[in-house]
């Protein structure tokens, strides 16, 4: 019973990440804005930056957005944008009408790239240490909670350690 | 005649669309397809759900089989990726002891409360002389 009690205050969407300690995927993507350019995990090395992993047609990722908006104007860390499954036609539109707090998105169409982060519900958040390893995993959207009790000091943190 | 022909495409069309890919192959991933959970909607395997990322992991598992992986490798790449709750059916290693043990743990304390219970249970008394001849009166 007091199991059961337990479980069911869980949530079953909340699943481990294998990654978190690991080294973030590699990729080499186009920018969302620029196709030409192309950006790379290995491009964030030395700093303590946040990846968030959006789609214009996922709601929760505009539920979350002031949020990650938020975070990145407190300027703790860059956080890169990684465009999930999406068509530019309407991903841009999409920033624009929402403001753009991202330092660059690249652009996965594919989901590819995703697979390799172990993607399955935008939005996702990532905390990526200096050594580019993952210390952090948010699956569904950031609340201002999470941002203000986990996601600040971790990152302070982080950023401390040198 | 038309009649004739329409059923001979009805009949004959999934063959042809099966035909298209490689019969083996598609065995191979959709049976890999049933070891694996869709981690959208969790009560599914990848095999049996429609969800989008169930169908880009499916095509990574036929890519990386007809890349000659095997269904060993692709395990362990989603596993890194999505970790053991991935596989449909959980591996048994410490952190899934509970899990494994726990309803034959719960069913042997059940069945020892049972057993003392029963045997705490005190005989009935035994009659009294007089209690004796009143039960034969009511019986007769």
């Amino acid at each position: 019973m007091g199991l059961l009690a337990v479980g069911l205050r869980l949530d079953p969407r909340e699943v481990p990440s294998p990654l978190i300690g690991k080294p973030a995927p590699a990729f080499e993507l186009p920018l969302l804005q620029q196709p030409d350019k192309s950006f790379s995990q290995k491009d964030m090395l030395g700093t303590v930056w946040v990846m968030n992993v959006w789609a214009s047609w996922c709601p929760p990722c505009l539920v979350e957005h002031p949020v990650v908006s938020a975070l990145a104007r407190s300027g703790i860390a860059p956080v890169v944008g990684l465009n999930y499954k999406d068509a530019r036609e309407d991903a841009l539109p999409w920033l624009k009408r929402n403001g753009d707090p991202f330092k660059v998105t690249v652009y996965d169409a594919a989901g590819r790239i995703a697979i390799d982060y172990g993607v399955y519900g935008v939005p996702e958040t990532y905390v990526i240490d200096r050594n580019g390893i993952i210390r952090y995993k948010r699956v569904g959207p950031l609340t201002p909670e999470i941002a203000q009790k986990k996601l600040r000091p971790l990152i302070e943190e982080l950023s401390k350690r040198g | 005649m038309a009649r004739l022909v329409s059923l001979f495409l009805l009949v004959a069309l999934p063959f042809q669309v099966m035909g298209q890919e490689d019969p083996g192959l598609e065995r191979r991933v959709t049976s890999l397809a049933h070891e694996l959970r869709c981690l959208v909607c969790q009560n599914q395997t990848l095999a049996d759900s429609n969800a989008p990322l169930a169908q880009d992991l499916r095509s990574q598992i036929r890519e990386q089989l007809k890349a000659g992986k095997s269904e060993r490798d692709v395990i362990d790449f989603m596993v890194a990726r999505y970790g053991d709750f991935v596989l449909y059916r959980p591996p048994f290693k410490a952190t899934t002891l509970a899990l494994w043990t726990g309803p034959f743990v719960l069913l042997a304390l059940g069945a020892w409360l049972l057993v003392r219970r029963v045997r705490k249970r005190a005989p009935p008394p035994e009659l009294t002389e007089a209690e004796r001849r009143r039960a034969a009166q009511l019986l007769e």
